[in-house]
């Protein structure tokens, strides 16, 4: 059970605070309402891009990191295709520090375009460290491009292509910034070794002053049922046949989002999972095999992929994998089976909540969700998923027609 | 009237009295040594198993990771499938790692668990059989896992460097082919077993909300093991490090990027510059605010990240630069690179910059230090090194009071252009 108390201060901001005394540090977690899929379709990559330069400077501090790191903390931040986040740990005592910086970010940065130049070269660097100078690298900007035709999740958080990044320019960033880096779009989660009276006061302080600003009223294309089964075939210079399949599922806080999280681990969860034993051990088929989903908020994509073992018919392999579904679909789950996905659905749970820094995002992810105190009856949706559910589920989700294959060739 | 521009008071984390939690030590009936931390809010619990069975005492290359990777794939009694089965059932972890003179054994799980988990831990240790078939899979799998790693710039350039650092006869040099994996037989694995695990030498780490017979269950399970009865074998390798100093490879006649990395051999932690070169590490690459992200990163753009970084090694250690750069823009981050070499031997850090670090390391070393399982993963690294907890006061204090001065002259030692092994691998 996590403890937190939660307030909203007049511009909006919702702010929670978790403590926990038994650590020396604190945790300052701000989550922006905003990722890749609120993007421009021409502008891809943009969120992103815009989460580097929020590292460029604010309006009244020219350097973000240099004074925290005097305070001895530490920070970093990730954007996905649904949000941003931007989290601080740093020694309890100079939780100070920590809200200085971020709501004077919140209030305005810099537009500095000596940031802007050189982030757009960075992203770059990193749009080639992942995905153009690797092996099987551009997989999911095809596989995304397959299976959505509407909705945004169609392009890669980093952006559909390299060009998005380098053209961006000071006027997209400030118009970006104004959308949505505001109270009213964002969540401050403040955990560790605090008191509520304190993060109140400080919140007050230092982000109570800032403007509301517009709420962004998020209007997104949604993706019509798929109606037929979709295919594509690549070749690439890579030394292994690779297939990946994908599937589209509920959307996060659906009960079919839970059961689709516990098919992921009945197929390929560890080593003792069906399709490890069946096709990596057994058949010998797959070198290597994943099943997972992309624990999006909107309807998003349960996936199968695989790396096939040299002379093997790819054919072979997904008519091997189509079998592993059709008997999800058609002979119920025996008890023990269902017991061992749930018992490390608990087990993953309680490593998740080891430290605060988890604590605090996962509070942050419920309360965009709509409710933070769904952080802790999570466990009780996997629970009360049944053999039945799973069964009726893999009908839904494995159903041909809304399949997504992709044979990626090794032209080796 | 809020002033934005004035930063909030700060307690300096020099400042922070950093204790390092101690340790309860006990020792099994068979004399095997247990590290424990008991803390934690979370009922998780982990319990490692450190054998010196490492790369460094094979006769032939990979069997050590691989006796090390099989641990898990059957023993008399259980095939790889149950195996799996028994642990996942209960929602843990079984995790195994090989490296140069240890190898372990490491279980993740909550506390209510470990009386089903302990004992067919112990069962792995002692009836593994090392399946035929099994081995022909793992074989097949690794050598197409090589094939796709041997495409990246990145994996390419870490196995050369370390060969020009150490040379190829030596545990920390040696690399991998789809040969070894073809040369290895069941024979070879059971023998490394029986010597290394079943017979071999153990110390015992475990952390987390303890149950309170903890003692009394490792004790069951491990506690008859026939461990740490015969002596290990002393082997030394002589380092053969490479006489060329700089080098071009191209591996993807197509690739956008290159894999740099600049080394020089650095002695192990019981050298009394250790510490204080920790401090200059920091400065010159270690964390987000160093010269070389500021510069290479942070004002060029040439990179998406830049560090530098002593390796964690026991025997002697190696000092290291690593980055992925534009394939253009290589020679100049390089370049860039021994221009931040020259300023710290040159230019007397300033105080400002040299108490951001220090206020810096004792935070993130105060983050590093909480929670059970990053306490005893800081134990475990000083009970390997053969170190104590005064080594923990002495980097603290080093830390605290290393000078400007010193630094510049640990620059003027160490970081020369001319020392260094230079590699890009496009």
């Amino acid at each position: 059970m996590v403890h937190y108390n939660r307030f909203v201060l007049d511009n909006g901001l919702r702010v929670l605070v978790h403590e926990d005394s038994s650590t020396p540090m604190a945790v300052v977690n701000v989550m922006y309402d905003v990722g890749a899929k609120d993007e421009d379709p021409n502008k891809t990559g943009f969120a992103h891009l815009f989460e580097h330069l929020m590292f460029g400077g604010s309006i009244n501090i020219p350097e973000y990191d240099e004074p925290l790191q005097r305070a001895g903390g530490e920070n970093n931040a990730y954007t996905t295709n649904d949000l941003t986040n931007y989290y601080i740990s740093l020694p309890a005592e100079n939780i100070e520090t920590a809200f200085w910086l971020e709501s004077d970010r919140m209030l305005s940065l810099a537009f500095s375009k000596k940031s802007l130049e050189v982030q757009r070269k960075v992203v770059c660097e990193e749009f080639k460290e992942h995905y153009i100078n690797k092996p099987y690298g551009d997989v999911w900007f095809k596989m995304r491009e397959l299976a959505f035709t509407t909705h945004p999740y169609k392009w890669m958080t980093i952006g559909k292509q390299l060009s998005h990044v380098e053209d961006a320019t000071i006027e997209d960033v400030k118009a970006f910034f104004k959308k949505h880096y505001n109270p009213a779009n964002a969540i401050l989660v403040v955990a560790g070794n605090v008191t509520t009276e304190q993060v109140k006061t400080l919140a007050d302080k230092w982000f109570g002053p800032i403007a509301k600003g517009e709420k962004y009223d998020r209007n997104l294309p949604e993706e019509p049922v798929q109606t037929a089964p979709r295919k594509l075939e690549v070749f690439a210079d890579v030394p292994l046949d690779s297939l990946v399949k994908t599937w589209h599922i509920e959307a996060t806080l659906d009960k079919g989002y839970y059961v689709a999280d516990l098919i992921t681990e009945i197929l390929g969860g560890g080593g003792s999972s069906r399709m490890y034993q069946a096709l990596v051990k057994e058949k010998q088929l797959f070198s290597s095999l994943d099943c997972y989903h992309f624990g999006s908020i909107d309807k998003g994509l349960l996936a199968i992929e695989g790396k096939l073992v040299k002379g093997i018919k790819i054919e072979d392999a997904d008519a091997a994998v189509n079998e592993q579904l059709q008997k999800i679909q058609s002979d119920l789950i025996a008890d023990t089976e269902l017991q061992k996905v749930k018992n490390k659905t608990e087990s993953v749970i309680a490593f998740e909540d080891m430290s605060i820094m988890s604590r605090a995002s996962s509070l942050a992810n419920y309360e965009l969700l709509g409710d933070a105190s769904l952080m802790n009856t999570e466990l009780e949706r996997y629970q009360a998923v049944t053999a039945e559910d799973i069964r009726n589920y893999s009908r839904i989700i494995f159903d041909e027609n809304n399949s997504n294959t992709l044979y990626y060739r090794s032209n080796n | 009237m809020l002033n934005r521009k004035k930063s909030p008071a700060i307690v300096d984390a020099v400042e922070l009295d950093l204790q390092l939690k101690p340790y309860t030590k006990f020792t099994l009936d068979n004399g095997v040594e247990v590290y424990s931390i008991h803390a934690g809010a979370q009922e998780v619990v982990m319990v490692e198993l450190v054998f010196m069975a490492g790369n460094w005492y094979e006769q032939k290359n990979i069997v050590a990771a691989t006796t090390n990777f099989m641990l898990k794939n059957g023993t008399k009694q259980k095939n790889a499938f149950a195996i799996n089965e028994h642990f996942e059932f209960h929602g843990a972890y079984l995790n195994r790692g090989c490296q140069n003179e240890t190898a372990t054994f490491t279980l993740h799980t909550l506390g209510k668990h470990l009386p089903k988990l302990l004992p067919v831990m112990a069962e792995l240790l002692t009836d593994s059989i090392f399946p035929e078939d099994e081995l022909a899979i793992y074989k097949q799998n690794q050598k197409q896992r090589l094939s796709i790693n041997l495409k990246k710039c990145d994996f390419v350039a870490n196995r050369l460097i370390d060969r020009y650092l150490f040379g190829t006869e030596h545990p920390y040099g040696k690399v991998s082919s789809a040969e070894d994996y073809d040369a290895l037989s069941r024979e070879d694995l059971i023998s490394y077993y029986n010597q290394f695990y079943t017979n071999g030498k153990c110390v015992i780490f475990t952390a987390g909300v303890l149950p309170a017979d903890i003692q009394e269950q490792l004790n069951n399970a491990f506690g008859n093991l026939p461990l740490n009865k015969t002596s290990m074998p002393t082997i030394t390798y002589p380092t053969l490090s490479a006489a060329e100093k700089k080098y071009q490879i191209t591996n993807d006649a197509n690739g956008v990027q290159g894999a740099i990395r600049l080394a020089r051999p650095f002695p192990n932690r019981h050298h009394p510059d250790f510490t204080k070169v920790q401090v200059l590490n920091n400065l010159f690459g270690g964390f987000f605010g160093s010269r070389l992200m500021s510069n290479i990163r942070e004002d060029k753009g040439y990179t998406y990240g830049i560090h530098s970084y002593l390796q964690n090694l026991i025997e002697q250690s190696a000092w290291m630069v690593s980055t992925e750069a534009g394939k253009d823009v290589c020679t100049a981050t390089i370049a860039e690179v021994y221009k931040e070499m020259g300023r710290l031997r040159e230019e007397t850090i300033d105080a400002e910059e040299l108490h951001l670090v220090r206020n810096f390391m004792m935070g993130s070393l105060l983050s590093d230090l909480d929670g059970p399982f990053q306490t005893i993963s800081r134990w475990k690294s000083y009970v390997l090194n053969g170190l104590d907890e005064s080594y923990f006061k002495k980097a603290i204090h080093t830390i605290k009071t290393v000078s400007a001065e010193e630094l510049k002259e640990l620059a003027n030692k160490y970081l020369n252009e001319e020392d260094f092994y230079e590699l890009v691998v496009i």
